[in-house]
């Protein structure tokens, strides 16, 4: 008997959920952001179905305030593995006047990447939409099933949630609802670093330590780029930084680190004292409940 | 009282090499018991907690102004939740230690949430029962303990908290720890333990306490990295692996490859072993066990893994693989002990959706055997129905067989749910008490088959012919008649036997006295299934164009085929139900639109797409492409 390693048991259970859901939807697709975690479970669907392909294509939801090294990678990756990639724009959705830009302090597209998301969703007929959500990540995420339901507003009911028994999972649906599906819902982010250094996986390179020029704003780094216009008093430096989530670069914040290679950012990780959402994400911040807020309306 | 001071150690070393084992642990139990103050002090006392969320908490602690740092905002998290200081839902933690990683399910302990806890019991190896040291056991913890043992956890652990308020005192623990396991034991649990605790000051939690001496067992945290859990899993010696999706990459380099995808479900698939498929009854050899790192010799328990068999054998997503000396039970009348979720009764003899490993269909409720009082754990056989939270034992009647064993012999495929039609709910969580073998025979023992003098190869070679059916699925106007029978012509004229079968040429005779119930449809798919059965054995190509709405009937059509040997492709006619409606060739759609026919396919009756059908046809396509699709298929499943 071969007896599995956590890891490998993590695997094992998310590609039985990609297996699962890939037999009994019609038309899933794969929400890749060019992530860590998207990068995993990118990883996780690569081999589920070896050695066929992927029997959905992926989609990206473009802020238009990338970090090009991550759209370079989006970009190799899709390639590499020769599936679709659908991309859902943000700046479209605005163009359209579907969204407003928001403004002011702490203004970022975060939050406008839900209508993106819902649109391209019903345009597609996507009925069911793969995340890389984990669960160890927020309060309101601990209490997500796997299969998370959708009603046709896009919008989640925390407190109406389907039970979810064993490994036994009901992705019924009515037309125009969809089901998320968090594959790596009990993946912590330091099993996803672990993972991505067992696989030897590739990333973005802004996951690991590079000079760049950033300025403070609310005890985080934030890129010195022209999508994230400085306020008064605002100085850029340049020092050695990287980035935990990749994100919206107007509010996702860099942390300061010489690790360069993935031992050492394995490391960093494993000794860290700060969730990666409270130290990189000013849009979490907000309130206790940010979070849930955003997820009943139909974030990610 | 614990204070923000506490809280500054430094964080636990964690080694870069990952902890090499996996447990996950149900608790249960109410605020009033302190269980959300021990997992925070659990997960706080092996700094899984980090600074940021304990600032939080030390924020809300201080609004509230009591003074007490709340450790059970770590773990409420919805704002419902924190709102009335309650848990309402499971909730998932995780934390690790240097040897084990935890996943740890968080379920409230009150009787209103009884269907909570039994979700995050039934997929634990451990559960964590919290007894109040100054209350003993009470109803409460009797309910916790019977829902383990009925969920088949092979670990329960009562943990008696509050043990500074009884001042640590021994004859109060030891009497507690017997009354629990004496009541734990008549519900046969199979592995008990207690462990006296403070979870406010940590006593017993993380370090052994000196305040309690008199205790020499481990402490909390110590005896979840050292529970034998490996046991366990070897326990279900029987291998197992339902299938969950067929893998043929349609590539030049895999031109023949076809892998049956699932996770092993019990005992070690190894490369070599006989197979047998159930409920088919086929039986192969394991030719070769795939994954993305390669092929591997052996498969244990849990591994998601893709296996190829030597034989080509036609095995679609819900059959199980299994060792064909102890094969699954295949049944269609099984009694079981379920858990009712839904807001909504059961209907007694109502029909819902079934879904048991990786098959799914329809069941009826044939009967209530009993229902257990969750308060007092008395069986009731007097009550006809179950409600939200009730526990109770079922009879039920598959539409279809379904591989099954016992809960007791194997948590994967002795588990099912029950899923109403109307509003998708996931109704109840069963466990298989017993299955009956093959009930209901079809066909009567005294008729016996009359066996031809002319083997079915002689005729086919007699007359140059080879039989075989193809099913075409899809909504009413989806093409489906107008693909069948100009593929028929194209092929009669190639001198090929061909005949189309035609759902609504059917109705003028086989199928005229039925109507469009989904018992009526089930028979309708089932009659036009024989009929191109019979003229696939004389040597005709059967094309059937039926919309066939549900999966179900159609999987048994298939395999009745591949009982009798037969070639079966299935084609799903996949036109957008926007353009079915658009050309509604028949008025149809109309006439349900307005109300005048009811139960109409895509309209106000669901039609269940093939998840992995033969060939899928996008209907909208142009007729040319789609019948040369079709021929090729034929062609590469060697039917032409």
């Amino acid at each position: 008997m071969t007896d599995l390693s956590y890891l490998r048991l993590l695997e094992s259970e998310a590609i039985f959920v990609v297996r699962e859901v890939a037999a009994e939807f019609e038309r899933p697709v794969l929400l890749f952001s060019g992530g860590k975690d998207s990068a995993v479970l990118l990883r996780i669907a690569e081999k589920a179905f070896h050695p066929a392909r992927l029997p959905f294509p992926v989609m990206h939801v473009d802020t238009g305030h990338n970090f090009p090294e991550v759209i370079d990678y989006r970009d190799r990756r899709v390639a590499e593995l020769g599936v679709r990639l659908v991309v859902a724009s943000v700046q479209e959705s605005i163009d359209k006047g579907r969204v407003q830009e928001e403004t002011g302090p702490g203004a970022s597209r975060n939050r406008l990447q839900t209508v993106t998301l819902l649109d391209a969703i019903a345009e597609h007929r996507f009925d069911a939409a793969f995340g890389g959500a984990r669960r160890d990540e927020e309060r309101a995420r601990a209490k997500e099933r796997v299969l998370s339901f959708r009603d046709e507003l896009g919008q989640w009911d925390p407190s109406g949630q389907r039970p979810e028994l064993w490994s036994l999972y009901n992705g019924r649906h009515r037309r125009g609802e969809h089901v998320r599906v968090f594959p790596l819902s009990n993946w912590t982010e330091l099993d996803i670093w672990r993972y991505i250094a067992a696989e030897d996986l590739e990333l973005p390179s802004i996951y690991f330590a590079h000079r760049r020029s950033v300025f403070l704003r609310d005890g985080m780094l934030l890129a010195d780029d022209p999508v994230v216009p400085r306020h008064r008093g605002e100085e850029p430096f340049e020092t050695s930084v990287r980035y935990r989530t990749v994100g919206d670069m107007a509010v996702t914040g860099a942390v300061a680190s010489t690790a360069a290679t993935l031992p050492e950012v394995v490391a960093e990780i494993a000794s860290t004292r700060v969730t990666e959402r409270g130290e990189t994400r000013a849009d979490d911040r907000f309130s206790v409940a940010a979070m849930e807020d955003r997820k009943r309306e139909g974030y990610f | 009282m614990t204070t923000l001071e506490d809280h500054r150690g430094e964080p636990m070393p964690q080694p870069l090499e990952a902890p090499p084992e996996l447990l996950r642990v149900a608790t249960a139990g109410s605020v009033d018991d302190g269980k959300s103050t021990l997992i925070g002090r659990l997960l706080h006392d092996s700094k899984a907690i980090l600074e940021d969320q304990l600032e939080a908490v030390v924020r809300t602690s201080t609004e509230r102004g009591d003074g007490r740092l709340d450790l059970a905002l770590l773990t409420d998290g919805l704002r419902a939740e924190r709102e009335q200081g309650i848990t309402i839902d499971v909730a998932y933690r995780f934390f690790a230690t240097a040897r084990r990683s935890f996943i740890l399910a968080d379920t409230p302990g009150h009787v209103r949430y009884t269907r909570n806890m039994v979700t995050g019991a039934s997929t634990a190896d451990l559960a964590l029962v919290l007894i109040d040291a100054r209350q003993g056991v009470l109803e409460q913890s009797r309910r916790h303990a019977f829902i383990a043992s009925l969920l088949r956890v092979p670990h329960v652990v009562a943990v008696v908290n509050k043990m500074d308020l009884v001042d640590y005192d021994e004859e109060t623990f030891r009497r507690i720890a017997e009354d629990f396991r004496s009541f734990a034991r008549r519900t046969g649990a199979d592995d008990v333990t207690a462990i006296p605790v403070s979870a406010l000051h940590g006593d017993n939690v993380v370090e052994r306490s000196d305040a309690m001496d008199w205790y020499d067992g481990p402490s909390l945290l110590r005896y979840l990295e050292d529970v034998d859990v490996a046991t366990d899993r070897l326990e279900h010696a029987h291998v197992r692996l339902p299938v969950q999706y067929v893998i043929r990459p349609h590539d030049d380099a895999h031109h023949d490859y076809r892998g049956y995808a699932g996770r092993v479900a019990g005992g070690t698939l190894r490369v070599g072993d006989e197979v047998v498929v159930v409920p088919s009854g086929a039986r192969s050899r394991v030719l070769g066990l795939d994954t993305f790192d390669g092929e591997l010799d052996e498969a244990g328990p849990a591994l998601s893994v893709t296996v190829r068999l030597a034989d080509d054998l036609d095995i679609s997503r819900g059959q199980v693989l299994a060792d064909p000396s102890s094969p699954p039970v295949v049944a269609r009348e099984l009694v079981a002990d379920v858990c009712w979720l839904d807001e909504q009764a059961l209907r007694p003899g109502g029909r819902y959706l079934i879904k048991a490993a990786t098959r799914t269909t329809r069941a009826t409720v044939t009967g209530v055997e009993h229902v257990i009082d969750v308060q007092t754990l008395e069986r009731d056989a007097t009550r006809a129905t179950l409600g939200l939270n009730d526990l109770g034992r079922l009879r039920l009647r598959a539409a279809e067989p379904l591989a099954l064993d016992t809960y007791a012999e194997n948590r994967t495929t002795g588990a099912f749910i029950l899923i109403d039609e109307v509003s998708n709910h996931t109704v109840a969580a069963g466990m298989v008490v017993e299955a009956v073998e093959g009930a209901r025979p079809l066909v009567s023992p005294n008729v016996v088959r009359h066996a031809g003098a002319l083997a079915r190869e002689q005729r086919w070679a007699a007359i140059g012919q080879r039989g075989a059916t193809v099913w075409l699925t899809g909504l009413p106007s989806s093409g489906k008649s107008t693909i069948a029978t100009t593929l028929e012509a194209l092929l009669v004229r190639a001198g090929r036997a061909a005949y189309v079968l035609d759902g609504d040429t059917l109705r003028h005779g086989l199928t005229g006295d039925l109507g469009f119930s989904a018992e009526a449809r089930a028979e309708s798919v089932r009659r036009a299934g024989e009929a191109a059965l019979l003229l696939a054995d004389a040597g005709t190509l059967a094309i059937v164009s039926l919309v066939s709405p549900y999966a179900a009937d159609r999987d048994a059509v298939r395999r009745r085929h591949e009982a009798e040997g037969l070639g079966f492709l299935e084609v799903h006619v996949d036109t957008p139900v926007e353009i079915c409606e658009q050309r509604d060739s028949k008025g149809l759609y109309a006439k349900a639109r307005a109300g005048e026919i009811s139960g109409f396919t895509g309209v106000d009756d669901p039609y269940e797409a093939p998840p992995a059908p033969d060939l899928r046809l996008a209907g909208d396509g142009s007729l040319d492409d789609a019948v040369a699709a079709l021929e090729r298929a034929l062609g590469d499943h060697d039917l032409l």
